[in-house]
């Protein structure tokens, strides 16, 4: 085995900029890490660029949007200079993206098991028979109490936080060193957002594999993830060790923790977020 | 005003349909909100939560089959209502994009519950509608898509308060905002009900959100009460029934531990 500490992804000078009728919009600006064997959370408000960080890794940007960084690598191949054919076959099979609503993300015609299957016989290049068992085994895995009621289930038959343990068994099916997460388990109730964030805890522990978890919900990451980079307007404005949260400095991460209600709280008016221009630039 | 309860229901019950198909959305709810407190419905997708705040409301479909007893400030609340008891309970939905005409001003939004109810004078009540939840009176003219999550909820806000309810309904009011603007909205809330003696009845799936904002609450799961507790037993974590405990402690964020009790 290759020495564990090597960085699984380096990411430094990451833009992604928009055309719009208006202009050029920059929606990621100048993001750079470096993410090895490890939970880490990208947390921020709507319009931060959080997602777009996400999606620019994986190169999946809407037609009008453009990235560009000073460096993109995975497990030591320059994504820069490969072909485009060698980037796909790279993050297609090494790199899984799981999306908030399982509703838009699995196909609506086709039963939840033939989604498996198929996502066996691709990746793995199963026979039909085998791709079937290991599907019924990868529902199991998820912790679905009747995998053979699920696989025959259309998406629109079952729960949302049913339809994101699928997710995460398709997810898992070509055995990924990195997943994408975007807000995985917002849609969901918080028991069952336990529930789901625990199976992909257990997943990624067994396989050894990475996670970059992005959400709005920054006690969520702190409490789930390693590590968590805080974005605003675009940038990273602040990277904090998941334990030391409460010890952040920049003043919004601390304004953005400040003003959640909280269970214990005295019920005071809150206090508010006061932007400052400096922030965004 | 009255001193007595301004809320009170009774053994509620609401199902869809009928026969051996009917669905059971609430099956058992009963609680009762002072004049000028704040009550709050909690529980997760599924537990009526929702359904219970739009049988006050009176706007539930047609098939829809309720039975037990709503009272506001003592009078019954029937399917149809009198429009002057209508215009005592306003309610603020979720979805500020959703809930806000995308073809209509601001102006029309505001004006149109004001005139249903025969009100006078609607230029200067839109006016004060807007300044009262902090918007300019520039806003008057614009169109939802040209607002902000944050600013299409204060106008769903001044709409719902324009014709100068007592008992404002609160439907998950700020859980499609990011958590800065929630800060604003829910201490704009706060404000207006002490200002106006407001009653709240606020429906969230978020305990924090709950206990900041109400006095006591009802934990719904699966169309039932399962527990009504004071803010100050949430606040001390002393809830008695397993579910709301659940709940607490899933709300703190992950836990390994936690998960594998659930």
């Amino acid at each position: 085995m290759e020495d564990c500490r090597d960085p699984l992804l380096i990411v430094d000078g990451l833009s992604v900029t928009f055309d719009t009728p208006r202009g050029a919009v920059a929606a990621v600006r100048d993001v750079g890490f470096t993410l090895g064997r490890e939970k880490l959370g990208i947390v921020g408000e709507s319009g931060s660029g959080k997602s777009q960080t996400g999606r620019a890794l994986l190169g999946l940007l809407a037609r009008n949007g453009r990235m560009s960084a000073r460096q993109h690598s995975f497990d030591g191949v320059d994504l820069l200079r490969a072909g485009e054919a060698e980037r796909r076959a790279l993050l297609g099979r090494r790199i899984s993206m799981i999306l908030q609503d399982p509703k838009f993300s699995l196909n609506p015609v086709m039963t939840v098991g033939e989604q498996i299957v198929e996502a066996f016989r691709v990746h793995a290049g199963l026979s039909r028979r085998e791709a079937h068992d290991r599907a019924l085994a990868m529902l199991e895995a998820v912790r679905i109490r009747e995998p053979r009621y699920v696989f025959d289930a259309w998406p629109h038959e079952i729960s949302g936080g049913m339809g994101q343990r699928v997710m995460i068994a398709m997810m898992m099916v070509p055995e990924p060193d990195l997943i994408i997460a975007d807000e995985p388990t917002s849609a969901l109730d918080v028991t069952v957002q336990l529930q789901v964030l625990a199976l992909l805890d257990d997943m990624l522990a067994r396989r050894g594999a990475s996670l970059i978890f992005i959400s709005h919900d920054l006690n969520l990451v702190a409490s789930f993830c390693d590590r968590v980079l805080v974005m605003y307007a675009g940038r990273v404005v602040e990277t904090l060790g998941a334990a030391e949260l409460h010890a952040a400095r920049h003043p919004y991460t601390r304004g953005l923790l400040a003003c959640q209600p909280r269970v214990d709280g005295d019920g005071a008016d809150l206090p508010t977020l006061h932007r400052d221009p400096a922030w965004a630039r | 005003m009255n001193p007595a309860a301004s809320i009170e229901v009774t053994g509620l019950q609401v199902a869809f349909g009928r026969g051996r198909r009917a669905f059971h959305a609430v099956r058992h709810a009963g609680f009762s909100v002072e004049a000028g407190g704040s009550f709050g419905l909690v529980g997760e997708s599924g537990s009526g939560k929702t359904t219970v705040l739009r049988a006050l409301a009176g706007v539930l479909p047609p098939t829809a089959e309720v039975r037990g007893r709503m009272r506001m400030h003592g009078e019954p609340l029937e399917t149809v209502r009198p429009r002057a008891l209508r215009r005592r309970m306003q309610m603020v939905f979720q979805d500020p994009y959703g809930s806000l005409h995308p073809r209509h001003t601001v102006d029309r939004i505001l004006g149109e519950p004001a005139r249903v109810h025969g009100l006078d004078s609607i230029g200067s009540r839109i006016g004060e509608a807007l300044t009262g939840v902090g918007l300019d009176v520039s806003f008057r003219f614009r169109y939802p898509h040209q607002l902000s999550g944050g600013q299409r909820q204060r106008i769903a806000i001044a709409r719902a308060l324009i014709i100068e309810p007592d008992v404002v309904l609160l439907d998950e009011p700020t859980s499609a905002l990011d958590v800065s603007v929630q800060a604003e909205i829910l201490n704009l809330l706060q404000r207006l009900r002490r200002e106006r003696a407001l009653t709240f009845v606020l429906v969230s799936h978020d305990l924090a959100v709950v206990s900041h904002m109400a006095e006591a609450l009802v934990v719904m799961r699966a169309g039932e009460v399962v527990e009504m507790l004071d803010v100050a037993a949430l606040r001390t974590a002393a809830p008695q029934h397993p579910y709301t405990r659940r709940l607490l402690r899933a709300s703190r964020g992950y836990d390994r531990a936690a998960a594998s009790e659930f």
